[in-house]
């Protein structure tokens, strides 16, 4: 601290360094290549040609005749999995929420000892392996699986459910592997909480659901508005998830990327779908921090 | 009094989703665990308890080689990344705020926002190229993807002991005319050990989990265990994948056990 090696502000750079090299080679400049790539003609063979292009950026929504390329039209192809993306991932914020709620509730009013205990089973899903909770939750909804099985024994159906495959297996993996985000924040948010507020409103007469909705809610916002954020984001972005529950048929932004790069082979089109992925992420969270940024305007003034 | 604050914390339901929810995270990986047990090759009809299908996985090569990759990979890039996460914790906590610091703080969180799948082709993307012109193949690039994934997550809790540190014992060491080095040998890093432990076992997870930047990333023959399983899962899958789920689920269970009786000392 005092004396430092170098005079300046020099040498809190020179710390940092290492770990920037790092971050800008394989992180930040791999960005900026991806937004150059995006306005390239596509190689033969994948790859691409050095001359400048729009076609890329053109392609994500709209598309042209094979015989008359002046024919263009909007490319429903692509708009229906955009649409699909936004509104599976609006829904796993929406049950997570529903189901998270009411567990960050359970969690911070159990007695300060066993809550430690709640907690670190939120935490636990959190921290394992996002491909094998995937793989579980495949393991109970596939045809032979345990919901089927179960079902089919028990003579309530006579043949499997399909649910494999389907945007329903999607929205329920993602629901069950983001779950934790949600969870986390709202349970930080009513630690912080005054309970004399609470106490206060029943004391002044006020019935459970006024009480949640003009006390609680109010206090737990910023948590809301966090976990929504924390899920949202990596819903929008999900590849494997939905690339091991959904099928062909129920792809989402992450896998229409990713097959341009693979068998579709057009790169500069994936090159332009993943920046379209990152300004919605983007997006989210300016949107978070102004909100934020609201919040904390309201509480000072 | 006790009473009615038990009541004013009450709200009636909340209970009841709590347990549906704990229990919906938690049935399927029972399930997925006690098949892997399974003396018969279905995954949920229950013929009997065997360990038939570790056995198998044991000696299963392929599930050896991916294995040993998965935690060398996972050990070089967390060790790398827990040093430069050190340096860059120290360079950002000590000494005031500083011009720039914010565009150090967004390039260190950059891989938090980005989503894993646009980090992963725009890294195929680069990779490509550096094959291209260098002809290198190896497990080079790998690691350096993985290093600069867990940078974030090692910077997280060394920084954060960091800060609770007492500035006032560096100060001291200073005035008894101990050099920056010194003191930070015989002041700082002791005393920083914990955050250190944690940041590298939070970054020898993440490293464990990753699969999309791994499946863009990798060359030919440079499969890790999350791969391996992503490429399987489409096929018929027998207990075996249970068997080997179940392994790799008690070793991040450990290392998160760890993590939270390290960070927890963090008080005292």
């Amino acid at each position: 601290m005092r004396g430092p090696l170098i005079r300046g502000n020099g040498w809190k750079w020179l710390l940092c360094a290492p770990a920037l090299t790092v971050l800008l080679l394989a992180a930040s400049g791999p960005l900026l290549i991806v937004l150059v790539y995006s306005f390239l003609s596509p190689g033969n063979m994948g790859g691409v040609v050095w001359e400048f292009s729009t076609e890329g950026w053109f392609r994500v929504f709209f598309r042209r005749d094979i015989f008359e390329p002046d024919l263009v039209t909007l490319n429903h192809a692509h708009l229906t999995v955009f649409w699909r993306s936004i509104w599976l991932s609006f829904q796993t914020t929406l049950i997570c929420a529903l189901l998270g709620f009411p567990t960050a509730w359970f969690i911070a009013t159990r007695p300060p000892n066993t809550r430690t205990v709640w907690l670190f089973l939120i935490t636990i899903p959190f921290w394992t392996n996002l491909l094998i909770r995937t793989f579980a939750i495949q393991e109970v909804i596939r045809n032979n699986g345990t919901i089927n099985t179960v079902l089919l024994r028990l003579g309530v159906i006579d043949s499997p459910i399909q649910m494999m495959f389907t945007d329903f297996a999607v929205l329920l993996g993602m629901a069950y592997v983001f779950l934790p985000l949600m969870v986390l924040p709202l349970y930080a948010a009513m630690d912080k909480m005054d309970f004399r507020l609470v106490e206060a409103g029943y004391d002044l007469y006020a019935s459970r659901l006024m009480v949640l909705w003009h006390v609680i809610l109010p206090q737990v916002k910023p948590g809301f508005i966090a976990g929504s954020i924390l899920v949202f984001i990596p819903a929008i972005g999900a590849y494997v998830t939905p690339r091991v529950l959904g099928g062909g048929r129920t792809m989402m932004l992450g896998n229409l990327i990713a097959l341009q790069f693979g068998q579709g082979r057009n790169w500069p089109l994936g090159a332009a779908l993943a920046m379209l992925m990152l300004i919605v992420v983007v997006g989210a969270l300016i949107v978070y921090l102004r909100a934020l940024g609201r919040m904390e305007g309201e509480r000072r003034g | 009094m006790a009473e009615k604050s038990y009541s004013v914390r009450r709200i009636p339901g909340f209970g009841a989703v709590a347990v549906f929810t704990f229990a919906m995270l938690y049935l399927p990986i029972v399930i997925l665990v006690l098949f892997s047990f399974n003396a018969g090759p279905s995954q949920s009809v229950w013929e009997g308890f065997s360990l038939h299908w570790y056995e198998a996985a044991f000696q299963n090569r392929q599930v050896r080689d991916v294995s040993i990759r998965s935690l060398w990979l996972a050990a070089t890039a967390a060790s790398i990344a827990t040093v430069l996460a050190t340096l860059a914790a120290l360079g950002t906590t000590r000494g005031g705020r500083f011009p720039g610091q914010t565009i150090i703080y967004a390039l260190i969180n950059q891989p938090l926002m980005v989503p894993e799948i646009v980090t992963g082709i725009a890294l195929l993307i680069f990779v490509a190229a550096i094959k291209v012109q260098t002809g290198y193949t190896g497990m080079g690039y790998l690691v350096m993807a993985h290093t600069a994934f867990c940078i974030p997550f090692a910077y997280l809790p060394i920084r954060a002991r960091l800060e609770t540190l007492d500035a006032a014992l560096e100060s001291a060491a200073a005035d008894l005319y101990a050099s920056p080095v010194q003191a930070f040998v015989h002041i700082t890093l002791p005393l920083l050990v914990p955050g250190i432990v944690a940041g590298f076992m939070l970054g020898f997870v993440i490293s464990l989990d990753t699969v999309v930047i791994t499946e863009f990333v990798k060359s030919a023959g440079q499969d890790t265990l999350p791969t391996y399983m992503l490429g399987q899962l489409r096929r018929t899958v027998t207990p075996e994948m249970n068997a080997i789920a179940t392994l790799f689920l008690a070793l991040s269970l450990l290392i998160v056990t760890a993590f939270f009786l390290v960070t927890r000392t963090r008080g005292r």
